[in-house]
């Protein structure tokens, strides 16, 4: 176990609190360098897509996780960026300026829904960012002029300084992982500033918030909009990454998969973003898998334990019916939910923590070391 | 003029009158402190200061500005801290990132500086970190840094919870019972600590206490309220031996 000797105030402001996290990031980083020549192109797109809802997970983070804000909504602001893109597109407007314009329109309308979120709290917070993300589809399903209704859009590839990324290849890749990393450097350099500190206490106590001199009202609009504008930005590599986009790819079970993100994760974490991102990417194929080749397993297994061939192929037709069942996927997600808020609130990181934890003490770790304290004296009256 | 006054304030919730045509005034550097039997209206008074609830009628006045219509956040920023009843900290995060949430009202980086982490914001965290050492140094804190609230017992964060206030670098605090939960040693320490603020800080204190043993030692004057009104006002003495204090606390 290593133990942090401070001497400089700096110690506690710098990203990396020592030298291991360096060569553990840096380690991190050279890995996902040179991924694209290592996998297979199947799960490169899948490393894409774990880019993009992991750059959406940090932005749901900050008005969520650490802001104390719900929102169901953010399948509509991935919406805006993706069309704003889309439309832009198609004036031939290089692709810096419409990622930029996307994001800032993204932004602008994060703090047009902050400003009616200010009075609701809780439940009808979820409720309000539900019904922002409905009109929004429903705009887009209607507004034939500029969104083709639900025809779609077509996207067409990035051009960028004369060459052509297409989205299969390796530099659209990198351009999705860049993205990733200045958001979450971005990020953490809000986390240690004054602002940050403002969001989280927000999140913890707004009349202690507000009696320290924060204008809460403020400060939960400029977190709507950071939180909107990242995710704006998420939206145009998703636009990119899809070739066509419509109206009914940004519906609510969208924003749902993005709190299932950072719920996974881990709430009050980035790491919590990126392997909330990981799980809900990767767990899609391990659903088809199921789904493909479970009936026939179970058959399988059935038939050997001595069912017989006809009611092998009984249950066999059973599970398939099952596996193929409308809103199997949403169940699934909400079981893994449920099971998570149960057992393991802290989501993938706090677990990560708690082996880190085990092998840094070994063998003196205690189970009740993350055990939370439950305490009843913060009043409520206040509110 | 006085340095901190309020003006017949009142606060009603419908019939009942939580705190009645309150007029009051504090001196620049003197330690006042408000007693009353429970429900008197003591606290509803600093929740009023502070702009928790908005006065039925009366003014408040602060370094002779009208601060009665300022929004709630603004008064932290003239200078007027306070602390909680039931402590309301920050509980998932550290103590250091409580402490700096009191140097809010100090802060001047814009967002875009702060999203780059521009030197200035750099400067102006070491700033802020420095103060806060100050305080942490002042209040016997040290141990503590690096801890989350919700791991601490309440002593400490009773304690923790004045740092924050003074971080902000006040000019008047408002102490709402300082001393409810801690025991005989750290009440010790609380009526120290109150002492060298006014002596060492300059701070001036306006302070909810129940603990009388703390208010005499303390306090330069004392108010006594009952049902929202003023009963008495003066030194220590005179006010517990008023007889209409008396006669509040023990019945007629």
């Amino acid at each position: 176990m290593r133990f942090l000797f401070k001497t400089d105030y700096e110690d506690d402001i710098r990203l990396f609190p020592h030298s291991g996290y360096v060569y553990s990031y840096g380690l991190l980083l050279a890995v996902l360098l040179i991924a694209p020549y290592a996998l297979s192109s199947y799960l490169m797109s899948q490393l894409v897509f774990v880019c993009i809802y992991a750059t959406v997970g940090v932005g749901l983070m900050i008005l969520t996780g650490f802001t104390g804000q719900a929102s169901l909504g953010h399948a509509a602001f991935l919406a805006i960026g993706a069309y704003t893109a889309a439309y832009l597109q198609q004036f031939n407007v290089p692709f810096p300026v419409y990622f930029l314009a996307a994001g800032l329109l993204t932004g602008v309308v994060g703090a047009l829904v902050g400003f009616p979120a200010l009075r609701l709290q809780g439940i009808y917070l979820v409720i309000a960012t539900i019904s922002f993300a409905f009109i929004v589809e429903e705009i887009l399903a209607r507004w034939e002029g500029v969104t083709h209704g639900n025809e779609g859009m077509r996207v067409k590839t990035i051009q960028l300084l004369g060459t052509t990324v297409s989205r299969d290849g390796p530099p659209f890749y990198y351009l999705c992982l860049a993205v990733l990393v200045l958001t979450i450097v971005g990020t953490l350099n809000l986390l240690r500033s004054p602002t940050g500190r403002a969001f989280v206490a927000i999140r913890d106590s707004e009349t202690a918030a507000r009696s320290m001199g924060i204008n809460v009202a403020l400060y939960k609009v400029k977190s709507f909009a950071i939180s909107a504008g990242i995710t704006g930005f998420a939206g145009v590599l998703f636009a990119h990454k899809l070739s066509f986009i419509s109206p009914e790819m940004f519906t609510l079970q969208l924003s749902i998969e993005f709190i299932i993100v950072i719920l996974i994760g881990g709430t009050f974490s980035l790491h919590g973003a990126v392997l909330g991102a990981i799980f809900l990417v990767m767990i899609d194929p391990f659903l088809t898998y199921l789904k493909d080749d479970m009936p026939g397993v179970i058959g399988g297994v059935a038939a050997t334990l001595g069912a017989g061939t006809e009611r092998a192929g009984h249950i066999q037709d059973a599970v398939a019916a099952f596996a193929s069942a409308n809103g199997l996927k949403g169940a699934i997600y909400g079981v893994i939910i449920v099971v998570f808020v149960l057992f393991e609130p802290l989501g993938l990181y706090g677990r990560w923590l708690k082996i880190k934890l085990f092998f840094q003490l070994f063998p003196l770790y205690k189970r009740a070391t993350f055990k939370r304290q439950k305490i009843y004296v913060k009043s409520e009256r206040n509110r | 003029m006085s340095y901190f006054r309020a003006e017949n304030l009142s606060l009603h919730f419908g019939g009942l009158k939580a705190v009645d045509a309150v007029s009051f005034a504090v001196e620049k550097g003197e330690i006042l402190s408000i007693i009353g039997p429970n429900g008197a209206g003591k606290s509803s008074i600093f929740n009023l200061i502070s702009r928790i609830y908005p006065p039925t009628s009366g003014k408040i006045f602060f370094e002779d500005q009208d601060i009665t219509q300022q929004p709630a956040y603004d008064i932290a920023k003239l200078g007027i801290a306070r602390t909680f009843q039931n402590i309301e900290l920050f509980e998932n995060a550290t103590v250091l990132s409580n402490l700096l949430v009191g140097r809010h009202r100090h802060s001047t980086t814009q967002l875009w500086q702060e999203l780059l982490f521009l030197p200035s914001v750099r400067a102006g965290e070491k700033a802020h970190r420095r103060r806060v050492e100050q305080v942490i140094e002042f209040l016997d804190l040290e141990p503590y840094r690096d801890k989350l609230i919700s791991g601490l017992p309440y002593g400490v964060r009773k304690v923790i919870e004045l740092a924050r206030a003074l971080c902000s670098e006040p000019k008047l605090i408002l102490l709402d019972e300082p001393s409810s939960g801690l025991n005989v040693e750290e009440t010790d320490d609380m009526s120290f600590w109150i002492r060298d603020m006014k002596s060492e800080l300059g701070i001036t204190v306006l302070m909810v206490e129940h603990d009388m043993t703390l208010v005499n030692r303390v306090s330069d004057r004392v108010i006594a309220l009952n049902y929202g009104r003023v009963l008495a006002m003066g030194s220590p003495s005179e006010v517990q031996h008023h007889p209409d204090v008396v006669a509040a606390y023990l019945g007629a």
